[in-house]
């Protein structure tokens, strides 16, 4: 990764366009050639430093839900109630985390119904309660890492 | 920039009517644009639309808030962001607008909001993602955070991911 890309990854974390040629434009502003953009965003992909390259979708507003849980699983059972968490489909992302909340994920589904009916069965598969924790407000989400 | 990105509940709760072409762009382009000069052209081809069609209907999306953004993803563990803290807080209900906001204005938290507490376990009401290099810049940012806070801060925790058990991202089928 050298200064070209770190400019690349500072400054298009956002604002990429929606027009006929929007690499040349995103090109232009950081003094590089269409192609060579291109080829430099393909290559970061490839190594792996960027994960994605597109639009970020906001599920809340397409009608879906999101939510965050929580459940205080005991180190023996842990491996057990992290298979059966993980079969569910509607598990986006589940963490290990270093609290007698041990256990963290985010349930996506298509309504916002849905979400409450997702718990319920994880709880009974489970024997464990999950804590639902909603966003009730947001204060910011973005990523603006540095290279 | 981070304070015209600052969103409520009132916000969220408006959601757009997407139609079920809107969902075939959404479903095309979630893993991704095509890395070629004309992307929307390519996409609109693979699809069976119209490039304006595909155009307006991601301008649409942008400006309805569907889309957050269109750019590059980092994976901030090859930057070098290898501690990621997630910070919770306890603060007074009724100030919980105001602090999350400050919260949240700070530049090396990535996420932040309002969650509801599960007493008598969980007492905290914000949380908030904190990045750092390793756990000695995350805890040192965790302590600007208290600092800032004050008295309002009656007592918070930072959680560290041990293990990623799943990470699949959001699907969304067309």
């Amino acid at each position: 990764m050298d200064a070209v890309d770190r400019a690349i990854i500072n400054h298009l974390q956002g604002g990429f366009s929606v027009a006929e040629r929007p690499f040349a434009e995103a090109a232009m502003t950081l003094g590089l050639s269409e192609d060579d953009l291109i080829s430099r965003i393909g290559n970061l992909l490839e190594q792996g430093t960027l994960t994605r390259f597109g639009p970020m979708y906001h599920a809340e507003r397409m009608g879906g839900a999101l939510t965050l849980a929580a459940m205080k699983i005991p180190p023996a059972e842990f491996d057990h109630v992290a298979e059966i968490v993980n079969s569910f489909p509607e598990v986006a992302h589940n963490y290990a985390r270093d609290h007698a909340f041990s256990m963290w994920f985010v349930l996506a589904t298509e309504t916002p119904e849905e979400i409450g009916r997702v718990i319920a069965r994880i709880e009974h598969k489970t024997g464990h309660v999950v804590h639902n924790m909603p966003k009730m407000e947001e204060f910011f989400v973005g990523l603006r890492f540095e290279a | 920039m981070h304070a015209a990105q600052i969103k409520t509940l009132d916000a969220e709760s408006d959601t757009m009517p997407i139609d079920i072409t809107d969902r075939r762009i959404i479903a095309a382009t979630q893993a991704g644009l095509p890395l070629v000069a004309r992307p929307y052209h390519a996409l609109a081809e693979q699809l069976g639309i119209e490039p304006q069609e595909v155009m307006q209907r991601m301008n649409r999306m942008c400006e309805s808030g569907v889309i957050r953004r269109i750019g590059v993803v980092p994976n901030h563990y090859a930057l070098g962001y290898k501690g990621n803290g997630m910070s919770v807080w306890n603060v007074p209900d009724e100030r919980v607008s105001e602090l999350g906001k400050k919260i949240g204005d700070l530049d090396f938290v990535s996420h932040c909001y309002h969650r509801p507490r599960h007493l008598p376990d969980w007492p905290y009401n914000v949380f908030a993602m904190v990045h750092g290099r390793d756990r000695a810049e995350v805890e040192q940012k965790v302590r600007q955070i208290a600092d800032l806070l004050g008295d309002a801060n009656q007592g918070h925790a930072v959680l560290y991911s041990t293990k990623i058990l799943k990470k699949t991202g959001l699907r969304i089928s067309a």
